[in-house]
């Protein structure tokens, strides 16, 4: 353990940690990895120094002028959704992003305008992917997503009626209480 | 042999798991693909950043290939990149348009100035809005936009010299010089002669 | 000096748990009964260093010494002392010391508490236990030292992060890891078992308390960490569906069903294989869950710093040992079904299909889970999977393990009638209904409220009538076994659960506004005055602390300080105020001033009411009771020498016969 490379990491984390979202900070890795990483965890503490130079105190509280209850409720569901791309697993309703925020004014804006809810989501799939919807789309790619469980539940169903039907042929089943219990 | 079954799922599950190791000390893990590629690019009107009373529009560079580096007086890793860029810009035979994002005009003119101004342009977007339209999350990200206003590729993250050599420049020389025939093989292996 | 005494501490610590590993499993094996008997000083001996690198680091932690790295990353000294001690295992390398610690703790419980088992059964559970802390002690020696050094030695550490100076900090790691690392013991006994080749069904009677006990702290363990996000993260949300989240919550949710399937493989000696197959997969999952948080493979708030090293190293070790206990299985589990036989209608089949709902449950969260990561490696573009994917489908998958749940206790072994099931299905259902129309007034026709509230109706009076019928049936004394008392309890706690995830995810109200010193803004029924901000000073941060008065129709229910503290390294934290109660916890949360420069005046806030939420965690309050009342029915300790072979006993070799 360097002295250079102990500094540094010290350097490094009192930076990433000058931020006031969730992001945890960040500690370089110690061990001797190529630039490449280097520059990503770089890229990564840029985004947490965005949050904290650019404006005060950017904040998931954010009152915006919404019409009504209604309206704003339907602003929660979706922001609780759609996923805060520079967080490491937050939603745009819970980050304190910068670009959360300018996510959420998109979302607003787009609400203002009359867009559904779908239209929303496609807004910024077409621009962001399919990473930005905490709700996987159902299509061919995440056919396995959706329906995953469904096959593991019927082939378990399978065992478990076998497995009954087994064991009910076995014979008589013995005397319902055993083992010194009563129930 | 179906009391092999969960060993075999166990067997996919940390093949899964090491690919995932793998994966992760190849790829940035933050990174996320551009759905853009190869999709048109927002129409966008944005002043210069030396020049506010001029905007520069999609339109108004229709007809010509270029490439967008999204940067920031406040971004640790642009700082990182500058120097390539100062390096490279000159190399790339094709203009480096500037993107100042979510930034004050006094501070980017001042970083400029205090490191350098590779850009050929530089266009100011403070608010951010239009970034959105381009997919940009962070800084620094660069696009190369083609003749007909296509992005036709994006890198995020710092450009280094490897980046440059081995995918920006032949994703120019590609557009530059489009092969329909001959594999893409030969057209690259002539383009990469120079390091 | 002392650290790297520390450091001795866990090297002579790795030395005595490879001896625990390797040579009991050989006298076990030859009958040897010295070997054998080196397990037990071994297991003690090596817990005895391994809390004294515990101790050490804890040492170091409170006086500050900066020479050692972890704790100059990790505290400063402005650190209160109670914080100093919780980021001992506040990040990766502590945090594993806890694990290998809380493993010592276990196996030292068991040396202590199981002097009856027969000899070659315990030495070879406590050498898979010597395995597993060798595993640990090597990765912690190689890869994760936490008492590394760091020269010259700063004046001033770094910080423990905000989110993590919390009282919750301090208490949820270690139970959380007595319940992941406590599983560790059925699967000791599993292997045991295994590698024994006599499958009376009384090791599983020595494997229940354990497991029960296990499951009892995980739940703590869980709830404490969903406690401890909603007070703390500022958000007023309990459970993300987070990548660590679940991480802790498929060995939970495989445990429910591996507490049931050894009720019937002890009572009844049917099912023998699942269960053991069961506990392998509970701790399997445990050091999934350990990989999966440290490995960088996952994107998450909780995870540690990454490092591929540390990962392939866990990878490694999690393939030795789930693999070889999996292939251990395939080779040397019951090929033939033993045991009573039962019916369709019979108490086992109705745990049967409560395990397939839990198993497959576990598999949907796993699947989710990674399947981000799935994603990747089949190049299907990079997916998020979040809460709505789990909630949808998690509620769906417990739907029949709900509707099973009020007759559990009615159904008998083997085979049950139908009639008395129908009176209680009648009664259940009536009572539901009934109370389902009483809250439709309340809740303006909110179907998850009523369903929350049919649902826990369901439950709570089938567990209300069982224990009715027991206190009639029965003389007092023999009434309520711990058993079943705990069995009661943990199922009450599902319908409490029931009530306070269905209703606050409901009826709970948030909104985002904007008040002036004065003003006044309305939810839920309370009128909430904000009163302006003044400044607030803790031992190692300085606050801008907001005042909100609440009131219900004019009458004062409770004053807030919602707090944004400022820490010793710029780190800026947002502390909310929570007023709780039972039936409903308020809660503000201060955003920022709307003019930086004029914090006098206007600033944005958060306000939400949320109904029954205590419940919530009251209901895995109730589960983890249940664990422990049922770990400690008298039934399973053993007060006489176990035999060896009994008749009804079914030995391997018979039933491969």
């Amino acid at each position: 353990m360097k002295l250079a490379d102990a500094m540094m990491l010290l350097k490094g984390i009192a930076r990433a940690v000058r931020n006031f979202s969730r992001e945890r900070p960040l500690t370089p890795t110690l061990s001797p990895e190529g630039r490449g990483s280097k520059s990503a965890i770089f890229f990564v503490i840029t985004i947490a120094l965005a949050i904290a130079v650019n404006t005060a105190f950017a904040q998931a509280i954010d009152p915006l002028p919404f019409r009504d209850h209604a309206e704003e409720l339907r602003f929660q569901h979706l922001t609780g959704e759609l996923r805060c791309l520079v967080c490491q697993d937050e939603n745009l309703a819970d980050s304190n992003a910068n670009f959360a925020r300018d996510l959420r004014h998109k979302v607003f804006e787009l609400m203002q305008q009359g867009k559904s809810d779908a239209q929303i989501k496609q807004y910024l799939v077409e621009r962001y992917s399919d990473f930005v919807l905490y709700d996987p789309p159902v299509n061919h790619r995440t056919w396995l997503l959706w329906f995953g469980p469904l096959l593991i539940l019927i082939a378990g169903g399978v065992v478990v009626v076998n497995t009954i039907r087994k064991r009910s042929h076995a014979g008589t089943p013995a005397a319902p209480t055993d083992n010194g219990d009563d129930w | 042999m179906s009391r092999l079954l969960p060993f075999f799922a166990f067997v996919l599950l940390a093949a899964l798991l090491g690919f995932g190791i793998w994966w992760n000390s190849a790829h940035d893990p933050t990174a996320v693909p551009s759905p853009l590629i190869n999709k048109p690019a927002p129409a966008y009107a944005l002043p210069k950043l030396d020049e506010p009373a001029q905007t520069v529009s999609k339109a108004s560079m229709l007809g010509k290939i270029y490439l967008v580096n999204v940067f920031a007086s406040w971004c640790i890793a642009c700082g990182e990149e500058h120097p390539v860029l100062m390096l490279e810009s000159k190399n790339l035979g094709v203009p480096l348009i500037g993107y100042n994002y979510k930034d004050d005009s006094s501070d980017a003119k001042a970083w400029l100035a205090q490191h350098g101004n590779p850009y050929d342009m530089v266009i100011a977007d403070t608010s951010g809005h239009t970034a959105i339209d381009f997919g940009v999350y962070g800084a620094p990200e660069t696009f190369l936009i083609d003749a007909q206003g296509v992005i036709r590729y994006k890198h995020i993250g710092p450009l280094t010299p490897e980046v440059i050599a081995q995918q920006v420049k032949p994703a120019i020389e590609a557009l530059q010089h489009p092969t329909p025939s001959p594999p893409r093989g030969e057209g690259r292996g002539e383009g990469a002669a120079s390091p | 000096m002392t650290p790297e005494l520390g450091q001795l501490a866990l090297i002579l610590a790795l030395f005595l748990a490879i001896a625990q590993s390797v040579l009991p499993l050989i006298g076990a094996w030859r009958g040897n009964r010295a070997l054998m008997a080196i397990a037990r000083p071994a297991a003690t001996g090596q817990a005895v260093f391994v809390a004294l690198a515990f101790a050490i680091l804890v040492w170091a932690f409170l006086h500050f010494d900066f020479s050692v790295l972890y704790v100059a990353t990790n505290s400063n000294l402005q650190l209160p002392w109670y914080y100093r001690v919780a980021a001992v295992w506040g990040a990766h390398e502590g945090s594993m010391l806890l694990w290998v610690l809380i493993l010592n703790v276990w196996t030292l419980a068991l040396v202590l508490l199981s002097r009856r088992l027969p000899e070659a059964f315990l030495a070879r559970v406590l050498a898979v236990l010597g395995i597993i802390s060798t595993g640990f002690l090597c990765f912690i020696l190689f890869t994760s030292n936490p008492f590394a050094r760091l020269l010259p030695m700063p004046a001033d550490g770094g910080d423990l992060n905000p989110v993590l100076q919390d009282p919750g900090m301090t208490f949820h790691p270690p139970v959380l890891y007595m319940g992941y690392v406590g599983f560790s013991v059925a699967f000791a006994f599993s292997i045991a078992a295994l590698l024994g080749g006599s499958m009376e069904q009384a090791w599983v009677r020595w494997a229940r308390p354990w497991t029960n006990a296990a499951w009892g702290f995980l739940s703590c363990g869980i709830v404490a960490g969903s406690w401890w996000a909603y007070a703390e993260l500022g958000w007023g949300g309990w459970w993300f569906w987070d990548p660590v989240e679940n991480a802790s919550f498929m060995p939970w949710l495989v445990g429910v069903a591996l507490i049931h399937a050894q009720a019937v493989t002890e009572k009844r000696g049917s099912l023998r294989a699942w269960t053991i197959l069961l506990s392998l997969f509970a701790f399997s999952l445990s050091l999934l869950g350990t990989f999966l948080v440290r490995s960088g493979i996952l994107t998450s708030v909780h995870a540690f710093a990454s490092d591929p090293r540390r990962g392939t190293y866990i990878l490694c070790f999690l393939a030795f040992v789930v693999g070889g206990s999996l292939l251990l299985y395939a080779l040397r589990a019951p090929k033939v079904a033993g045991g009573k036989a039962f019916a369709l209608i019979s108490r086992e089949s109705a745990i049967l299909v409560g395990n397939l709902m839990f198993t497959v449950a576990a598999a949907m969260v796993l699947l989710g889970t990674l399947f981000p990561l799935l994603g990747d490696a089949l190049n299907l573009g990079k997916i998020s999977v979040g809460p709505p994917y789990f909630g949808l489908l998690f509620p769906l998958l417990m739907l029949p393990v709900v509707l099973l749940l009020p007759f559990g206790p009615y159904l008998r072994w083997g085979k049950s009638d139908l009639p008395g099931l129908k009176q209680v299905l009648v009664r259940v259902a009536v009572a539901a209904a009934a109370c389902a129309l009483i809250a439709a007034f309340f809740v303006q026709g909110q179907l998850k409220a009523i369903a929350g509230v049919a649902s826990a109706v369901w439950v709570g009076v089938g567990v209300t009538l069982y224990v009715i019928k027991r206190w009639r049936e029965m003389s007092a004394g023999r009434r309520y076994p711990a058993e079943m008392t705990g069995m009661l309890l943990a199922h009450v706690g599902v319908a409490v659960f029931l009530i306070g995830v269905m209703l606050s995810e409901s009826l709970s109200v948030t909104r985002d506004v904007r008040l002036a010193p004065g003003q006044v803004a309305a939810i839920g029924g309370y009128e909430f005055r904000f009163d302006g901000v003044t400044q607030a000073t803790g031992p190692n941060w300085t606050a801008e602390q907001g005042v909100v008065t609440v009131t219900r129709n004019g009458s004062p229910v409770a004053v807030m300080h919602p707090q944004k503290r400022t820490y010793a390294r710029e780190q800026v934290q947002t502390t909310s105020a929570i007023d709780p109660g039972i039936t409903r916890d308020i809660y503000v949360a201060l955003g920022e001033p709307m003019d930086p420069n004029h914090v006098e005046g206007a600033w944005a806030l958060r306000l939400y009411t949320k109904p029954f939420i205590r419940w919530i965690w009251g209901g895995g309050l109730l589960m983890m009771l249940g664990g422990f009342v049922s770990a400690a029915d008298r039934r399973f300790r053993l007060k006489r020498e176990v035999e060896a072979a009994q008749p009804s006993t079914v030995t391997l070799k018979e039933s491969q016969a």
